[in-house]
């Protein structure tokens, strides 16, 4: 076995990394079709809330979140150059893994808070209608 | 605000309230506990022993050493001896305030009410799960994973040194102000984890909750940027030729935990942020009218709290793994269940919050998810208890201390882990909750498993640290009052706790319970004497460090990289980058005859101490105190001068050096006849 080669010689500051692309391809025409989705998506809402919107509020609510959903993909994607290759595939399960924490972490809460309310005594709920 | 500020009795300050009032906000002298003689007495003692420690610092004229070869060293190896200094001397100080709970609550029985007056019980419960966690379990973790992952991957520091300075100074400089509100104002009675409507301004108006607050706040920017540094360090420094796969069992759980620490602890920054909008702006989130509701914090606060508990364990059981396979002279038994289970345990970890409040009111839905994935995690920690075992299994196994501490792991977290099971059942948690039975399960785990884990670590690594091993015998006798200790002391909060006796109670009524709290309390008596025996072997083995040195470098056959380079390492710590073709890297490396290059070595590129960090620290704890006691003025000034330094840093270029290729030979020839004396 050729045992002593077990040393590479690589020196100073070297930490040899595998390839790794960094960030992904950055040019002109990536931010500029990110500026004009993030312009259309923000004008949208805009528009839908000043004009009065749906007839419930609550669709309107809905349809602005849906639109900043959106909003969140497009920065990441065109502004900060995400994609499934760049750091080695890092970026992408790092970001999955947010993404699973979030929603764990957003719906596990709304789940046990209105559990909470739900098993209220009547006193308390009629008293929590009352809340500004 | 709702505070009504103290007339100030010092004639001084009353000449100019408003002035006073600007520059010192809410201290006064009543501030300061004359009026407890334990207190007082305390302070003297430490101011004491802190003069002579300085005194002597300053005899032996050390500062000048001390700043340049450890305050300001980015050197990972020092960070990481300094983080487990911290940690066991705030270990001293959170185990004071176990010895006293302990010591009231064996004598406060029905005319008797002990020596302790409640809001100061309070105070000291409250303490200890603090220090413990925070200040003892958190350092302990970290100062390990700083000194062990960058020698186990083959790196020569972690991926942003200074950085990992600048996050030890800031979790002292948490530690330093709960050790502050001992002597100057007080600290939160409202139990490790603060809960409103308790911790809100309503009901804790002083500046106990505010300590806790700014305490967690500043050790959390720490913490959470060692998580980082350490998760940067494993993904993009590992030797050439360290597949995932092929990385230490400890360097994996390091990356799990790390991977808990930054998902986790932006939670608790934001929970604490809510707390205190509400108790210095007014705010109404957690308060019990105009809309708040204190159970979001519970919710919140345990999003980031179960993670914690896996935080602190899983480093534990890469400790472990290391230790199983190494004295039983085996490759460890399952390396891949071993890494996928961790793996499981980091994703679950973040399904079962819900169990530390099951009686809070959630239905029986909520309840039984979280029952049930609570079941679920203790599968892959199950499946680790086994591959331990099956790696021991004909094995040839020599019990060194590390090897003891293991086997006292495992039957003692199996023990607490089958209590914690007994706790996922919603139903009997109806009845347990609260109660001792739920203290003793989580000391249970978090003694047997964290501190003898540390313990281990400790007497493992420590010949790789400083040359030299710890003394056995000194080891031995600690080993032993410790683990008897623990049994004496915490199983018999299981049964009072099975007997209906909840927590935090400074004083009980029925005499019959009170030869469990004796039990107990001489339990802790023999644990306070396995932590003397534990520092009097750390100066024995000072003592006789000639006769325990290391020579080799590879005092316990290992098996890891660590262990390829001298005790202690050279600043550089590996004088060419190892190349590596196994999990056991340099197990395989001594299989095929490996020899040490002993020429052509170059200059290397190593990064400067800089004594940013600690400055920085310092002005945050000036900044935290002085947000404490809402001394406006001096906030202001601080967290200008804060921002000063830290953009001041910037502008330092001179951030690396280059150690020469000689002085590299030099030490590299050094070992080389070292090793050639001690064949």
């Amino acid at each position: 076995m050729s045992a002593h080669t077990d040393i590479d010689a690589i020196h100073g500051d070297g930490h040899e990394h595998e390839h790794d692309d960094g960030i992904g391809h950055v040019s002109l025409k990536g931010y500029a079709i990110g500026f004009v989705l993030a312009v259309i998506l923000t004008a949208i809402p805009f528009w839908l809330v000043m004009s009065g919107g749906f007839k419930n509020s609550s669709t309107t609510a809905l349809v602005v979140l849906g639109f900043a959903a959106v909003q969140i993909v497009v920065h990441m994607i065109y502004f900060l150059h995400m994609n499934t290759k760049s750091e080695g595939g890092w970026n992408m399960l790092a970001l999955i893994f947010t993404a699973v924490l979030v929603l764990i972490t957003l719906s596990g809460s709304i789940w046990v808070m209105y559990h909470l309310n739900h098993n209220m005594m009547p006193a308390m709920m009629h008293d929590m209608q009352n809340l500004p | 605000m709702l505070r009504a500020t103290s007339t100030a009795p010092v004639t001084k300050m009353s000449d100019h309230p408003d002035l006073a009032k600007l520059i010192f906000g809410r201290l006064t002298w009543d501030a300061i506990p004359f009026h407890e003689p334990i207190l007082l007495y305390t302070f003297i003692a430490v101011a004491l022993g802190g003069i002579v420690t300085l005194g002597a610092i300053t005899y032996f004229r050390l500062w000048g050493y001390l700043w340049r070869e450890w305050f300001t060293s980015i050197d990972h190896k020092k960070i990481g001896i300094m983080y487990m200094v911290l940690g066991l001397v705030m270990l001293l100080r959170g185990f004071a305030d176990a010895i006293m709970m302990r010591l009231q609550q064996a004598v406060a029985f029905g005319d008797a009410t002990g020596y302790l007056p409640p809001h100061h019980y309070d105070q000291i419960f409250t303490a200890h799960g603090v220090i413990m966690i925070f200040f003892v379990a958190m350092p302990i973790v970290t100062g390990l994973m700083n000194y062990i992952v960058p020698l186990q991957i083959g790196a020569r520091d972690v991926a942003f040194p200074f950085l990992n300075n600048f996050s030890f100074w800031m979790t002292t400089s948490g530690a330093v102000l709960v050790m502050m509100s001992l002597f100057v104002g007080e600290f939160a009675r409202t139990g490790w984890l603060a809960y409103p409507p308790l911790s809100g301004i309503a009901a804790s108006p002083d500046v106990g909750v505010d300590y806790y607050i700014w305490a967690l706040q500043i050790a959390g920017v720490g913490t959470l940027l060692s998580g980082i540094n350490l998760l940067v360090t494993i993904i993009k420094m590992r030797a050439p030729g360290m597949k995932l796969m092929q990385m230490p069992v400890f360097t994996w759980t390091a990356l799990c935990t790390n991977v808990l620490i930054v998902a986790a602890f932006p939670v608790l920054t934001a929970v604490l942020a809510l707390l205190s909008l509400d108790r210095y702006v007014g705010t109404h989130m957690f308060t019990n009218e105009l809309g708040g509701n204190a159970m979001m914090y519970v919710n919140l606060i345990w999003i980031w709290g179960h993670p914690e508990v896996y935080i602190l364990i899983l480093p534990m059981f890469g400790v472990f793994s290391e230790v199983v396979s190494t004295f039983s002279r085996k490759r460890l038994f399952g390396y891949t269940s071993m890494v996928y289970a961790s793996i499981v345990i980091t994703v679950l970890a973040y399904l079962v919050w819900l169990h530390h409040f099951f009686t809070m009111g959630s239905g029986a839905s909520v309840n039984s998810f979280f029952g049930i994935t609570t079941m679920i995690i203790s599968i892959p920690t199950g499946a680790k208890i086994f591959n331990w075992l099956f790696t021991m299994y004909r094995g040839r196994i020599t019990f060194e201390l590390p090897m003891m501490w293991t086997v006292a792991f495992m039957v003692t977290f199996a023990i607490g882990g089958m209590t914690g099971v007994l706790l996922a059942v919603p139903p009997a948690d109806f009845s347990l909750h609260n109660s001792l039975f739920l203290i003793a399960h989580f000391h249970n785990v978090i003694i047997g498993g964290v501190l003898f884990g540390a313990f281990a670590a400790i007497n493992f690594w420590f010949p790789k640290a400083f040359g030299f091993k710890l003394d056995p015998f000194w080891g031995k006798c600690s080993f032993w009052l410790w683990v008897v200790g623990f049994y004496f002391a915490f199983m018999p909060l299981y049964v009072l706790g099975l007997m209906g006796v909840t927590r935090r109670l400074s004083h009980f009524e029925d005499p019959s319970l009170q030869i469990w709290f004796q039990i107990a309390a001489f339990g802790a008596v023999l644990i306070a004497l396995g932590i003397a025996c534990m520092l009097i072997q750390f100066v024995v083995s000072f003592r006789r460090r000639e006769s325990l040195r290391d020579h080799s470098g590879d005092p316990w056959n290992g098996r890891t990289l660590e262990w390829s380079t001298s005790s202690p390492p050279p600043d550089y710590n590996f004088a060419f980058t190892p190349r590596v073709h196994d999990a056991d890297a340099w197990w395989q490396m001594k299989q095929h005859d490996y020899r040490r290059p002993t020429n052509g070595f170059l200059a290397i590129h190593m990064p400067k101490n800089t004594g940013a960090g600690i400055i920085l620290a310092g002005i945050s704890t000036v900044l935290g105190f002085t947000l404490i006691w809402q001394m406006w003025l001096l906030a202001g000034l601080s967290f200008a001068a804060l921002l000063a330094v830290a953009i001041g840093h910037t502008f330092n270029y001179k951030r690396d050096y280059y150690i020469p290729a000689e002085e590299v030979a030099r030490v590299e020839a050094a070992r080389t006849e070292l090793l050639a004396s001690h064949v």
